[in-house]
């Protein structure tokens, strides 16, 4: 790893290899590629999680913070193939297991095709 | 850090990654890290993201609006821009100090 210290001398930051994978912010490829700033429409998954979100906040049995990091922790090739709202979900299931408030066992159930 | 810095202190970004000691939350984008900036203005006392995301118990941080030169931070960035980030006072360090 190199940086300069000194501000005078800026660095292509993407020379950082240590940036965490969703710290994109200022990241030079975004000087080339267009950034979608355009609202998306919110399908019925999406309002799921999030109202799945806000209750959990309001149970006290999970931060956002907590989301946050859960969505950090996605591997990086699967972290660009979901959707927003997947990787909530994603966080959500992974902080909900390991705090102990759901089941592996139960969520397997649930998630099993009917016979 | 008991007393605020005031607006118009001359600060640099701590140039640590604690990314690269294992599992951590970081509200500090990775192109300020070792950066000089000026504090704008002091938002209150928080606690710390960095804590809650780990269900610890949190330490009350001091946060700032951080101004920074936009052609310190890209060779591209243009002078006269403004770069304003929110940063907690365990970033920053005095420069000069």
């Amino acid at each position: 790893m190199t940086m300069h210290d000194d501000p005078a001398q800026p660095v292509l930051t993407t020379d950082v290899s240590v940036r965490a994978h969703h710290d994109m912010g200022g990241i030079s490829k975004y000087i080339c590629e267009p950034i979608d700033t355009k609202p998306h429409a919110l399908d019925a998954f999406d309002r799921e999680v999030d109202a799945l979100r806000q209750l959990l906040s309001a149970k006290g049995l999970m931060t956002v913070d907590e989301l946050r990091r859960g969505i950090e922790a996605i591997p990086e090739g699967t972290y660009h193939r979901l959707t927003y709202y997947q990787r909530w979900m994603r966080s959500i299931t992974a902080t909900l297991l390991r705090k102990g408030v759901i089941a592996e066992a139960d969520l397997l159930a649930v998630l099993q095709p009917p016979a | 850090m008991t007393q605020p810095l005031p607006a118009g202190t001359v600060v640099r970004v701590k140039l640590d990654w604690p990314e690269l000691r294992g599992p951590v939350h970081i509200r500090t984008p990775h192109y300020l890290r070792g950066r000089r900036g000026t504090v704008v203005r002091y938002l209150g006392e928080f606690p710390n993201p960095e804590d809650i995301a780990f269900n610890r118990p949190p330490d009350l941080l001091p946060l700032y609006h951080v101004s920074f030169e936009p052609h310190t931070l890209w060779p591209s960035g243009v002078s006269g821009d403004e770069v304003l980030v929110e940063i907690y006072g365990s970033w920053l360090q005095l420069e000069g100090a």
